[in-house]
């Protein structure tokens, strides 16, 4: 089970935590003009690395903030936390 | 190598089983093959067995950076059927079930294939909706789907609790009697031994570090065992999939999550069919070694480890606990967690990309143990004629472009 530092909160256990995938996807600013492949880059398309990942978390049964994680998806050590202020 | 029969095992016993000739070669790299396959997993060596057996096609090397069947083909649950709800799904996995029927046979191996039947359990009105469904999709295809109530599924499994009192209670389940086990670690020895003798050659220790492309055009691939060149390359590396796409300069739909299982202590027979349910994200069968067998739906976050946590074993045996009290008290024996290669619509991609020469198979998820005949076929098949077959002509990387997506979570999400 994963340790999850909440920035608010401190370390909690990853149960009340939900995972929200890859962090820093940004939304189209002008979704009209996106291509079909655009699209599917935005959609679908991930980094999904070996290594260092970005990605957000949300405590859900605690504070319900959202927030970034910087986790190994090896050793799945997790090095910082962003509390998006 | 020698065939395995009975007249074999008498003939080897005279001489005290000291003769028996390897089960495969164990060879060094040549410089440049015709085609080159990425990952020996079960995906994998099909794959070159059926360009050897089908294609034609004998000049491939199988490269493996562990032990053939180290990665998620030795650490499923075994489950084989084919009642998926979509048509394109239903005929790529049906076409595949009808394949193991005689594989032992093909392959001169003993696979333990056992059509015990596959229930999905049922324990909401929706759930029992979406069954019927799904049966009734299944058997306008043709394939062989059963709605049972709750009394049936009890007559079945004389063990399982069916009380409307449970946490869970059971309200009815999906059937498919032609569904059941195979033993993975059979499959992979199976296919690899039948790709060897046909000359394929299935190199261990070899990991992949690099793709090399040259104007649009795979040229070969970066080992540790240094450079060997081919003009096709084939990569079926199931979780570690977006780690050779980047490779080769492309990103792929795919996340890679956890997924864990564990078996008991064997004790006697008790189990006799395989019980799943989407709903609690457990599932449930009894191996031929007594084992009870059992897995849970992925880890949430993404992870490359083979470990997961511990949390989501403790959420599912609670639940089959609800569904089987009586094995409150079996002891586990072992735990272990595989890499799956998750797509955004639980289905596949198989098939041509962005680089001529190159084709992948991934995606599978937590569910492609059961098409391992039927993807191995289909990926033969598009690399020698570099153009998919019909059967994985809807399962290309391009659906995500063309919004052209096969949405079989309810089928394949969690289950397997
Ligand atoms: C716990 C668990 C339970 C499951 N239960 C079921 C089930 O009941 N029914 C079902 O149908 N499916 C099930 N699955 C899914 C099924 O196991 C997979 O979809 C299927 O085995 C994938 O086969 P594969 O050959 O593509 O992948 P793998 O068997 O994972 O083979 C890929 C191989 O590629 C190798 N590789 C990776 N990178 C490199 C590199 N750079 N160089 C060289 N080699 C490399 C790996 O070492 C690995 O051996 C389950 C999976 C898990 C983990
Ligand atoms: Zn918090």
């Amino acid at each position: 089970m994963l340790l999850i530092p909440c920035p608010w909160c401190g370390p909690r256990e990853e149960n009340e935590f939900t995972y929200g995938g890859e962090a820093d996807i940004v939304r189209p600013v002008e979704p009209d003009s996106l291509t079909d492949s655009e699209w599917a880059n935005y959609l679908f398309m991930r980094k999904n690395p070996r290594g260092l990942h970005h990605e957000q978390w949300v405590h859900t049964f605690g504070c319900r903030q959202w927030f970034n994680v910087q986790r190994d998806t090896v050793t799945y050590q997790i090095t910082a936390t962003d509390n998006l202020r | 190598m020698g065939k395995y029969s009975l007249f074999n095992l008498i003939r080897h016993g005279l001489s005290y089983h000291r003769d028996w000739s390897k089960t495969w070669r164990n060879p060094e790299p040549q410089p440049s093959y015709d085609v080159v396959l990425i990952g020996g997993g079960g995906h994998g060596l099909a794959t070159a067995y059926y360009l050897a057996k089908e294609q034609g096609i004998t000049n491939i090397a199988v490269l493996e950076k562990g032990w053939i069947g180290g990665g998620n083909t030795g650490r499923n649950t075994e489950i084989v059927r084919s009642n998926y709800l979509w048509d394109e799904a239903a005929r790529i996995y049906e076409f595949s079930l009808n394949l193991w029927n005689d594989l032992s046979q093909q392959l001169n191996f003993n696979l333990m294939y056992s059509a015990k039947g596959v229930l999905s359990l049922g324990h909401t009105l929706q759930d029992m909706r979406d069954i019927s469904r799904r049966v009734n999709a299944n058997r306008l295809n043709g394939i062989d789907s059963e709605l049972l109530n709750a009394d049936q599924v009890k007559k079945m499994v004389p063990s399982i609790n069916v009380s409307l009192d449970s946490r869970y209670p059971v309200l009815g389940a999906s059937l498919q009697r032609r569904g059941g086990t195979a033993r993975h670690d059979a499959v992979v020895w199976g296919f690899a031994r039948a790709a060897d003798a046909l000359g394929v050659d299935v190199i261990q220790d070899c990991k992949v570090t690099g793709i090399k492309v040259q104007k649009g055009k795979v040229t070969g691939v970066d080992t540790t065992k240094g450079f060997i060149k081919s003009a096709k390359v084939g990569v079926i590396t199931a979780g570690n999939s977006s780690v050779m796409a980047k490779m080769a300069g492309f990103r792929l739909p795919i996340e890679s999550h956890p997924l864990q299982a564990w078996v008991s202590e064997p004790i006697k027979p008790v189990l006799d069919t395989v019980v799943m349910s989407n709903t609690v994200h457990a599932y449930i069968s009894q191996t031929a070694r007594g084992e009870l067998l059992a897995g849970a739906g992925i880890d949430p976050y993404t992870g490359y480890a083979q470990r997961g946590s511990f949390s989501v074993v403790e959420g599912a045996v609670a639940a089959i606990l609800g569904l089987f009290p009586i094995f409150s008290r079996v002891r586990l024996n072992r735990q272990w967690a595989g890499t799956v290669d998750t797509s955004p619509d639980a289905c596949p991609i198989v098939g041509l990309t962005p680089i001529q020469g190159l084709y992948f198979n991934c995606g599978w998820g937590t569910g492609g143990y059961k098409a391992t005949p039927g993807s191995g076929w289909v990926f033969a098949h598009t690399i020698a004629n570099d153009k998919p077959h019909r059967l994985n002509q809807p399962f290309s990387l391009e659906r995500f472009t063309t919004g052209h997506l096969i949405d079989e979570h309810g089928a394949a999400g969690v289950a397997h």
